[in-house]
């Protein structure tokens, strides 16, 4: 049985000269969260409005449970949920309107739609106010335009840029819910925020220039990326001598507030240690900070995402 | 059931937004009193409630274009469209979804000025062609509504639209008979249909309908279905840009 939810195969798109994406390849696995991470413009918007069947590929073929983008429009719009990356509700519908308009697209009953709106509400935590969904909170609109999306109970579920323009706190809200769904639906997400990307995901794919340069889960990615080690050594009584013994061993040593910082390629941990008893330095700490998706990110485009 | 669902919802944009209802229905209404309030001063024909009332539900149509217009391109602006795009309706569900809640909205606005008309003194005959004449207005104003909501942007609507109630309002012979001004003015007024539609339904109000009155049918007719088709293709467009 096939156990991918999607796959993709040298997806592109070009929009005249232009390439907007350019032979992306990847498998997102059934239940999985998988995000596509990277700065605007990269191409993530673009994959994923292919993928919707709102777009039509230059080239490459995909499958959505084992439906073929392209063949089944049709089929996959019946077993997807999207929500863009504006919130794109109906602003002069409360939340239950909203979420019942969006049952009778599918065909729902009144009835049904009725009962699987009440039981998305108390998913997401959504009042039933009769407020205009366009006076809610952005934090608010965010959530109901994930709820809409779920209103078909969709197989899979595409969430494009779901925390954006989201203060943090809101943002982290958002991010519960999601992971509420984890593991019932597939979630294709893209974000520019690598926090969103390594906390929600289970695989990653960086994208850069149209292009997938990079994907893994996000310690695969660390671990694979992590070149520039950093010892974080807190210390009392460091003298210029012991700094200089360190620096004539090769190592990049800079002076901090509380100690001293190390980095570089593999500092030598026992030599270190050697030196900084040998000077009768009072060490309170020896710190080696875990790498982060930034510097992966770093690492791999030269340029830095928003945090 | 998909096609209700959204055009009840398009259904309650427009009722929901009073700035819809006051445009579209109050000031008309209020045009009408103030020219008919002319017809008392002058004896100018006219300005008479029976042949002001045509001119001026058809000239409430325009604000028609502008509505379906903004609510189509406030769909396309908010990913609203997008949304629906990736749900399993098709093109023709869209379509009937953006045309039909305008319909009782036209016959709404359409009975309030003949209200209006019929308190300042109008007297209407032969209700049902007529109605199927405004029928045909208003159909041809909610597709080139849609139209525009399709290819243009909020920003291009608010010019685009303002400028055509300007036109349907000199042009459509509302305040002025066509035929007496003559010249340019009188070829580009008959060259829309909306001086037609004005011209058909006052012969059936003075009871002389007439093969002139079906020319005038024929126009309106030929307007509404190419509107229609121009509709249904800026829709497509729409969807398949994505």
């Amino acid at each position: 049985m096939e156990q991918n939810a999607i796959t993709v195969y040298n997806l592109t798109k070009h929009f005249k000269e232009r390439k907007a994406v350019q032979d992306v390849c990847f498998t997102i696995r059934k239940g999985e969260i998988f995000s596509l991470l990277g700065t605007n413009g990269a191409g993530k918007t673009t994959t994923i409005k292919m993928l919707c069947c709102l777009l039509k590929p230059t080239a490459g073929r995909a499958t959505i449970m084992d439906h073929e983008l392209g063949a089944d429009a049709l089929k996959i719009k019946r077993i997807i949920g999207v929500s863009p990356q504006e919130t794109a509700i109906a602003g002069h519908l409360n939340t239950r309107e909203n979420l019942v308009l969006m049952g009778g697209v599918f065909g729902m009953r009144s009835n049904e739609a009725k009962k699987k709106a009440t039981q998305l509400m108390d998913l997401m935590e959504l009042e039933d106010r009769k407020d205009q969904s366009r006076k809610l909170s952005g934090g608010l609109q965010r959530r109901l335009s994930i709820a809409m999306a779920l209103m078909s109970d969709p197989q899979i579920l595409f969430l494009d840029e779901p925390t954006l323009g989201l203060d943090p706190h809101a943002r982290k809200s958002v991010w519960n819910y999601i992971e509420k769904l984890k593991g019932d639906k597939t979630i294709l997400l893209t974000t520019h925020y690598l926090e969103e990307a390594d906390s929600l995901s289970d695989r990653i794919a960086i994208m850069d220039r149209s292009r997938i340069i990079e994907s893994g889960t996000s310690s695969e990615l660390k671990k694979k990326y992590n070149t520039r080690q950093t010892l974080n050594i807190t210390a009392k009584n460091i003298r210029p001598s012991e700094i200089e013994q360190l620096r004539q061993k090769g190592m990049n040593v800079v002076c901090t507030a509380t100690g001293i910082e190390i980095t570089g390629a593999n500092p030598d941990f026992y030599t270190l240690v050697d030196i900084l008893r040998s000077g009768q330095v009072d060490i309170e700490a020896i710190n080696m900070p875990e790498p982060t998706l930034d510097d992966v990110f770093l690492a791999l485009t030269g340029k830095e995402a928003q945090a | 059931m998909k096609v209700l669902s959204l055009a009840s919802r398009n259904f309650k944009e427009i009722f929901r937004d009073p700035v819809t209802v006051l445009l579209g229905i109050a000031m008309p209404v209020m045009l009408m009193f103030l020219f008919s309030s002319l017809f008392e001063r002058s004896g100018i024909d006219i300005f008479s409630p029976t042949l002001l009332t045509p001119g001026v539900v058809i000239f409430s149509y325009a604000f028609i274009i502008m509505f379906s217009a903004v609510l189509l391109a406030k769909d396309k602006q908010s990913s609203f469209l997008i949304r629906l795009f990736t749900t399993p309706m098709k093109p023709v569900d869209f379509i009937l979804a953006y045309i039909l809640p305008f319909l009782p909205f036209a016959l709404f606005q359409t009975l309030v000025c003949m209200l209006a008309g019929y308190l300042l003194g109008a007297e209407y005959t032969q209700l049902l062609p007529m109605l199927g004449i405004y029928l045909m207005v208003a159909l041809t104003c909610i597709c080139l509504g849609v139209a525009m909501g399709a290819l243009l942007t909020l920003n291009q609507i608010s010019g685009v639209g303002s400028l055509l109630i300007t036109v349907i309002s000199i042009f459509s012979g509302a305040w002025m008979d066509l035929g007496m001004v003559g010249g340019v003015f009188e070829t580009f007024g008959y060259a829309l249909p909306f001086a037609h539609a004005v011209d058909a339904v006052k012969d059936l109000f003075k009871g002389i309908a007439n093969n002139g009155t079906l020319h005038h049918l024929i126009i309106v007719g030929a307007y509404m279905l190419v509107f229609f088709l121009i509709a249904i293709f800026s829709f497509r467009r729409t969807m398949r840009k994505g």
